[in-house]
């Protein structure tokens, strides 16, 4: 009771300064009742809904291959330890190059739409998932090494059931980083290079001139990443049953 | 069955650029069924000399022999129950067995045999430390080694129910008829469980006398008072 409480709170004093604001600047600010009429507005018009497919499904498709190459890589990695050598290196040069560099690259050779949105959400997740990943997988305890020689336990059920479960907890948090970074990559994906999106709604509603709708897409953006974020944290307390305890 | 031959083993610190030697020309003969205890103060080498006949360190010189054949690589014939929680922390109870035997009869008998059955689905986080060991030792008899090495399974114990497990060990360890090293500081077990104890001191360490336990047939709680018993174990003490 307490906590929702305070959140109200919260919420009553940003919806006040937001006012404030909007009154003193109206112009550039429209003032909440404007954005929520705005918002029920696009809900009942309906257009809004292919908008937010369209970056949920690039989201989807970007952050899957990324989780399947981040992971798959960063347990082949230490499996195999001797690739670390180069790979280390290669990962650390492209970590710094942040996902909206890569926007230009991504248009001229995959044109405007999906495939670059798919890219560019690709780079903005791998790079969390696989350094996680990477780091559970080689913390593994050389006792559980020790474990599976000792029984004799097969390559691949070693790399299945023993690096890759232990390394689920790091994964997940390179999961939980790697679908926000998705979710901004695609935003700003869709803000250069598509014709579909939020992120060209909000662009295509500021050359429109239309900032009601512009922060209306903002909320929806930021509403739709807290989601996705909840999302895989349930996904995690199903799948990680052991970690409560830690 | 067992022989260390000529074993060797140095740490090097790279940091300070030191070496020590535990263990110089280290030999040892353990007989096919015996339950032989390694007593020795702590940092003296124990451990060391557990991963080494497990195949986990390769020793500086010297050689492992099984049966006459040389140890290179850890093997389901030497399975070690660890100083450390050995466990998959992310596999139930009945899951840790599973993935070294795929058989559910000899699963179900040797978790009745450690009195796990009702915790079979239990995580390793759920059970006690006892259990833990317990869990340990069953996983080590489903794929009926000849050998078990046991490092100081007790140590997170409190003293009663060390008592206890010491029972329980023995009696499990009498029914499979395997050939037991079992590590440890504590005399008064060493005397306990096993057929003969090795008192290891000295730096590099050494064997420094080995005592044949001639009472070990028939041990039960009460030998623990008996003047025997008492007095070997003023006896190790004496020679540690
Ligand atoms: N990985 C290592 N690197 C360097 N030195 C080590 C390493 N492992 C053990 N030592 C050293 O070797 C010696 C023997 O260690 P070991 O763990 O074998 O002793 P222990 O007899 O098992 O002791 P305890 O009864 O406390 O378990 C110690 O002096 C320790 O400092
Ligand atoms: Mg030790």
């Amino acid at each position: 009771m307490q906590n929702i409480l305070k959140k109200l709170i919260v919420l009553v004093v940003i919806l006040f300064l937001w006012q404030l604001l909007s009154s003193s600047i109206h112009t550039i600010i429209p003032s909440p009742i404007e954005v929520f009429t705005a918002l029920y507005n696009l809900s009942v018009q309906g257009d809004i809904f292919i908008h937010i497919f369209a970056s949920l499904k690039r989201v989807v498709v970007g952050f899957l291959i990324a989780t399947f190459l981040g992971v798959g890589l960063a347990l082949i990695t230490g499996y195999y330890k001797k690739i670390d050598v180069f790979l280390k290196p290669l990962v650390e040069f492209l970590r710094p190059i942040p996902p909206i560099a890569w926007i230009p690259i991504a248009i001229l050779i995959f044109g405007l739409g999906d495939m670059s949105a798919y890219f560019i959400v690709f780079i903005g997740a791998f790079f969390p998932i696989f350094t996680n990943s990477f780091f559970g997988v080689s913390s593994l305890p050389v006792i559980y090494e020790n474990i599976a020689h000792s029984f004799e336990i097969k390559n691949f059920i070693f790399v299945k059931d023993i690096l890759f479960k232990f390394s689920l907890p790091y994964i997940f948090t390179g999961l939980k980083i790697g679908i926000g970074m998705a979710w901004m990559s695609v935003i700003a994906a869709e803000l250069i290079g598509a014709q579909s999106g939020l992120g060209y709604f909000i662009q295509l509603n500021r050359l429109l001139l239309r900032t009601d709708n512009v922060i209306a897409g903002m909320i929806l953006i930021g509403f739709i990443g807290y989601m996705l974020s909840l999302l895989l944290l349930t996904v995690e307390k199903i799948i990680i049953p052991w970690s409560i305890k830690k | 069955m067992l022989e260390l031959k000529n074993i060797s083993h140095y740490y090097r610190n790279q940091s300070r650029n030191t070496e020590i030697s535990v263990f110089e020309n280290f030999n040892l003969l353990i007989g096919e069924g015996e339950i032989v205890s390694l007593v020795g103060k702590s940092g003296c080498g124990k451990t060391t000399l557990v991963n080494i006949i497990a195949g986990y360190t390769e020793p500086t010189s010297g050689s492992v022999f099984m049966n006459g054949e040389k140890v290179v690589a850890p093997g389901k014939d030497r399975i070690v129950i660890n100083q450390i929680h050995d466990l998959f922390d992310w596999m139930t109870v009945y899951q840790n067995m599973r993935l070294v035997s795929n058989d559910d009869n000899d699963i179900n008998k040797y978790l009745s045999m450690t009195r796990l059955s009702e915790f079979a689905d239990a995580y390793p986080y759920e059970l006690s430390g006892g259990m833990k060991k317990r869990l340990s030792l069953a996983r080590a008899l489903v794929v009926d080694p000849k050998f078990i090495i046991m490092d100081e399974p007790f140590n997170s114990l409190d003293y009663q129910l060390r008592e206890k497990f010491q029972e329980e060990l023995l009696d499990i360890v009498r029914k499979s008829k395997k050939t037991i090293l079992f590590v440890t500081h504590d005399i008064e077990e060493a005397v306990f469980l096993s057929d003969k104890v090795i008192i290891l001191s000295g730096r590099p360490t050494q064997i420094k006398k080995e005592i044949v336990i001639s009472f070990s047939k028939n041990k039960v709680d009460s030998i623990r008072d008996t003047e025997d018993f008492i007095f070997l174990k003023k006896k190790i003490k004496e020679e540690m």
